[in-house]
């Protein structure tokens, strides 16, 4: 099968030496997007940051707990990001079915081998961290489907590709909501259709997928429950529905609580934030709040102004994400880079939107921000690719230029 | 833009299989470098919306509504908790403590916080009961009588647990889901049942008192929940001076609502002290020799089982001392109690020689329904002559009985025979037969002589007292007779099961209705405190020539902050005057000065050997016929000195003639008043 676009190779030393010029100083080893990298390094030190004063008395005698296990992560996962960034992603297309293979595995090793955390069972227990499947499987699903669309790139108009493609995300997504985790469910279903949709299939397919979306929707959330099959845990249904309802006054066992609690301490912040007098944080009223809350926890103690900046980090870590997108030197790079978008946006804008009340309880982290090691290696393994996506690219207009001019 | 030309490539292939698969051709549009860079375009238009709407709503919340999420921040996490305010204390009338209270520890159970009812909240009972020393059957009982009683409330299972039990309760909370320590007021009554109907007694505010429409809420509005007020007595009467304001302890709590700050707190406002009319040494005096009247009723095989008395200054209206007998400790209502143990102290006082008798919460002295016998004489007579339908000079009453118009005979007691007798001499030795004339001759008059008296002395009328349950008794007339028949005759066309009971029979006043009345018999219904205030009124008008004030009696003299600074002197001025013929006032308190002193005079055994020169006694015995048991014995007396005056009631039920049961009581308490010796004398007069 005749790949449309080769790796590109390194230059021939020969050719090199024939020229007689010195080798060029600026290799593409050393080369890394700065301001994505300026976006990366902001958001891992508010996180330390963050995480520090809210969770200084979560464990008895250890303040730093969290936020120096954080530190950890970050650290492991920038030297995973380096480590990426130095190979060439295209090579990675060859081994897309190990890959999908390896998505597949981590996540029924979840389920099979997994402990359970807060009512499910999303994270395998090693002595010093526990791995969560879902989170490495964005990254290996991200890798596969655009290895797949890549693969199908001359019947990207076929309904047969879009169907092959939203198959392949969708039998590890249905794993993963079965953990069940809803939101991480629903990021695999965000790539697949912004992978399909960069790739450029036909504007009807998207219009179909999200007909479908809606009918799948209305199955799941009214339908099903009326014959008695029960998709979605009754909790997650009442989070779902519960948003649709916010002036309720809920207590504490009630599903709009946490979002209620939520917003009263990120309204509470007001400009400039609350700092240590933080009543809201420190007295456990938002839950999850170095987690899947932490957003709260940044708007209640930094007010609009930290909650702006680490928006901000955030903008600069999409834009530069669509950026490489489009400077991708061929397809599989600028389909990986599609759906290192979806996932952050996604991840992002759902929530931040659950935090301020504007989207629905889904559970899904906020990357790089919430505590946890899958999730914030993940997340720097798909920014390492970003990065070996800009290198890749910035090497080939390296090589171009020289080889035009003679 | 370089770049996007590499990116470009691939979607050239995609355009060459169109012509590979045709079928698709017409319908899909080449994809160039505009569609990947509008794609990417509507990806980065998203993500802008999406940015866009996140900072409105982050505006919205943190710069337009912030002051509001502060607000309710706060709510959240800010609570007052109440510091109890001790309650004031009640002094007698020279500052000795009647009523104290003291702050102690309390362990409570907070129902609503109690493991599910089953196998983990009986072994909560068993762990705490092994802790405190109790049952935990006992514990049971005490938390579903507080739960019915207070339904909101902690309810508090036991008072001044040991230090070595709190420090177990504050260590080991997690073991004792539902229990807390938490500091209490209690009340202390140092003399126990002394005085105790009078005092009252407090309990926790209850919701229906709480609640806007009841009869209680203009009393308890703005108490906070939970606090002890006053029940009963002058507890319930002067509670809000009482009381005091709770103070406040503003903490900041967790989501789990341990508290996790501690703010300034606001003290609490002790509750003022009530300073009473009440003289300590008398009221003990007046308790011991109640108790020894009643002694004195059993030897003689009377039952005894109910008296009360109450000393008066007639001219003020202070209350020297009262007492009723039953009577009961309200030191166990402080206390928790379970229910059988509340039906108990309620209704089982505790009697002399370990009897046990009816009805102790009942102030004898102020709330009960007598007939009064012959102790409403005076009242007859001074009515009569101020009528002019008496000539105290015309000797009536000869003979041991009299048949009146219709044909029923009343007699003597004893059937004695007086002879035919003067006003004065006809009080002096209480002859029946005389006073069954006086009645009989003034039937008929318009207004009643006797009745019309009566009322201008507060008979059958409330006496303006500073206690929540005064009786108003009743003063038979023609017109309260016809009063009665109607109701009667209303009630029984519609009869309830208990019965009406306006009247025993519909018929009507008849002359023997008015000489019952004038020996203070039949309907009249009446208690210590009128007779009190009645005699109070002649002991006015003959210190004040003639002019009688009706006194308004009462027992609080002043409120006081707790230094002892008045803060407001109660004032209670006199209810009217009563004017009298000097010459017919000195008649019939001549008759009752020879009562006690002359020879024959009905208490003069009893106050044989009392300085009559120093300290002249005006006293009259009574005894009440009351159907189906024994009479009750009464005795009035008036000790009109000029700086220490004091009208003296005494009763006992079921306690034989007055001299025998009752007159010793007063002169123990006149003794202790007028620093005589104390002497107990029984009437051997087998009279009235």
């Amino acid at each position: 099968m005749p790949a449309p676009l080769s790796p590109i190779t390194a230059p021939e030393p020969s050719r090199r030496a024939q020229a007689g010029q010195p080798e060029p100083r600026t290799g593409p080893r050393l080369m890394l997007d700065p301001l994505l990298t300026l976006a990366v390094l902001g958001l891992g030190l508010c996180s330390v940051k963050i995480l520090g004063s809210v969770t200084s008395e979560a464990v008895a005698g250890q303040p730093n707990y969290y936020s120096e296990r954080q530190g950890i992560y970050l650290v492991i996962g920038a030297a995973l990001m380096l480590v990426v960034a130095r190979i060439d992603y295209a090579r990675l297309r060859q081994f897309k079915y190990w890959i999908y293979g390896a998505l597949l595995l981590s996540i029924v090793a979840v389920l099979g081998l997994g402990h359970g955390a807060n009512g499910s069972v999303r994270a395998i227990s090693f002595p010093l961290f526990s791995f969560q499947g879902s989170e490495l499987g964005k990254v290996f699903l991200i890798l596969a489907l655009a290895a797949l669309v890549v693969d199908r790139s001359r019947h990207l108009g076929e309904r047969e590709t879009t169907a092959r493609v939203m198959l392949a995300a969708l039998v590890p997504a249905m794993f993963v909501i079965a953990q069940p985790d809803l939101g991480s469910g629903l990021v695999y279903v965000a790539i697949a259709v912004t992978v399909l949709f960069v790739a450029g299939v036909p504007w009807r397919h998207l219009a179909g997928l999200v007909a479908l979306g809606a009918v799948a929707l209305a199955l799941v959330l009214g339908a099903a429950p009326a014959v008695g099959v029960h998709v979605l845990k009754h909790y997650e249904v009442e989070r779902l529905t519960a948003f649709l309802d916010p002036s309720k006054d809920y207590n504490s066992e009630q599903a709009g609580y946490q979002q209620q609690e939520s917003k009263i301490a990120i309204g509470a912040g007001q400009k400039t934030g609350t700092g240590a007098n933080d009543t809201q944080i420190k007295g456990n009223y938002v839950p999850e709040n170095n987690t899947d809350f932490v957003f709260a926890s940044i708007g209640s103690r930094y007010g609009f102004a930290g909650a702006a900046l680490v928006l901000s980090l955030y903008a600069l870590l999409i834009w530069r994400t669509l950026r490489i997108l489009t400077l991708s030197k061929d397809l599989f790079g600028a389909l990986v880079a599609g759906g290192v978008a979806a996932m952050l946006m996604f991840q992002v804008f759902v929530n931040v939107g659950v935090s301020i009340g504007i989207m629905p309880v889904t559970g899904v982290t906020l990357p790089l921000m919430s505590y946890g090691g899958s999730s914030v290696i993940a997340t720097l393994l798909a920014v390492g690719l970003l990065q070996s996506i800009y290198v890749q690219a910035r090497a080939a207009e390296a090589l171009k230029g020289r080889v035009l001019r003679p | 833009m370089n770049s996007l030309e590499r990116v470009r490539t691939p979607d050239r292939t995609g355009g060459h299989s169109l012509h590979e698969h045709p079928r698709f051709g017409q319908r899909v549009p080449p994809p160039g470098a505009s569609q990947l860079g509008l794609r990417v375009a509507i990806l980065g238009g998203v993500a802008l919306i999406m940015f866009g709407i996140i900072f409105f709503r982050l505006w919205y919340l943190q710069i337009l509504s912030g002051e509001q999420y502060v607000q309710q921040a706060a709510a959240n996490t800010l609570r007052d908790l109440p510091i109890v305010a001790p309650r004031g204390q009640i002094l007698d009338r020279e500052g000795n403590v009647l009523v104290t209270s003291r702050v102690t520890n309390a362990v409570q159970i907070v129902p609503s916080e109690l493991p599910p009812a089953g196998p983990g909240r009986r072994a909560l009972y068993r762990r705490l009961g092994g802790l405190l020393g109790m049952s935990p059957r006992r514990i049971v009982e005490i938390e579903e009588k507080g739960h019915k009683e207070v339904s909101y409330a902690p309810v508090t299972i036991k008072t001044d647990a040991g230090r070595g039990v709190l420090t177990v309760l504050g260590e080991r909370q997690d073991e004792y889901p539902g229990v807390k320590q938490e500091q209490v007021s209690v009340r202390r009554y140092p003399d126990g049942e002394m005085a105790a109907q009078m005092f009252g007694y407090v309990s926790q505010v209850t919701k229906e008192e709480k609640e806007p429409g009841t009869a209680l809420y203009p009393h308890f509005k703005g108490v906070e929940t939970g606090t002890m007020v006053g029940q009963e007595g002058l507890e319930y009467q002067y509670d809000r001076y009482l009381r005091g304001t709770p103070g406040v302890r503003p903490v900041e709590v967790n989501s789990e609502n341990q508290v996790v700050a501690n703010k300034p707190v606001t003290k609490p406002r002790v509750g003022y002290s009530l300073r009473l009319t009440l003289d300590l040494p008398l009221q003990r005096e007046g308790e011991v020799a109640l108790r020894k009247g009643m002694e004195l009723a059993r030897a003689l095989g009377h039952p005894g089982n109910g008296a009360a008395f109450l000393a008066m200054e007639p001219r003020s209206g202070q209350i020297l001392a009262s007492g009723s007998y039953p009577s009961f400790d309200p030191n166990r209502f402080v206390k928790p109690l379970t229910e059988s143990e509340l039906k108990e102290v309620e209704q089982i006082g505790k009697g002399v020689e370990g009897a046990r008798e009816p009805d102790p919460l009942l102030d004898r002295a102020t709330e009960g329904h007598y007939p009064t016998g012959s102790t409403f004489k005076p009242i007859t007579a001074i009515g009569s002559l101020e009528a002019g339908l008496l000539d105290p000079n015309v000797g009536m009453g000869a003979g041991s009985c009299i048949v009146a118009a219709g044909g029923q005979k009343f007699c003597n007691a004893g059937n004695n025979d007086y002879g035919a007798v003067g006003l004065v001499a006809a009080l002096k030795v209480s002859s029946d037969t005389y006073f069954f004339e006086v009645g009989e001759h003034d039937n008929g008059h318009n207004p009643p002589a006797i009745q019309a008296m009566a009322h201008k002395l507060g008979i059958g009328r409330p006496t303006g007292i500073d206690l929540p349950n005064e009786s108003e008794g009743v003063l038979p007339s023609p017109a309260w007779r016809e009063d009665q028949n109607r109701k009667q005759a209303k009630c029984l066309r519609h009869p309830p099961r208990v019965g009406c009971g306006y009247v025993a029979e519909i018929r009507p006043w008849e002359p023997g209705d008015n000489m019952d009345l004038a020996v203070g018999q039949g309907d009249l219904q009446t208690d210590p405190l009128q007779m009190a205030v009645a005699y109070s009124t002649l002991a006015n008008a003959f210190m004040g020539g003639g002019e009688g004030t009706v006194p308004t009696p009462h027992v609080g003299m002043a409120i006081e902050n707790p230094s002892g600074g008045i803060v407001q002197t109660l004032n209670f001025p006199p209810r009217r005057k009563v004017k009298f013929n000097d010459a017919n006032l000195n008649l019939v308190m001549e008759g009752i000065h020879d009562a006690t002193f002359e020879r024959g005079g009905t208490s003069a055994d009893v106050w044989s050997g009392w300085n009559q020169a120093k300290y002249p006694v005006y006293g009259k015995t009574g005894t009440a016929e009351r159907a189906g048991q024994v009479e009750q014995a009464w005795y009035m007396c008036i000790l009109p000195d000029a700086n220490r005056p004091i009208v003296i009631a005494v009763t006992v039920e079921q306690g034989g003639f007055g001299d025998q049961a009752a007159a010793p009581v007063a002169r123990l308490i006149a003794s202790k008043w007028f620093n005589q010796p104390l002497k107990l004398m029984s009437g051997s007069n087998a009279d009235h």
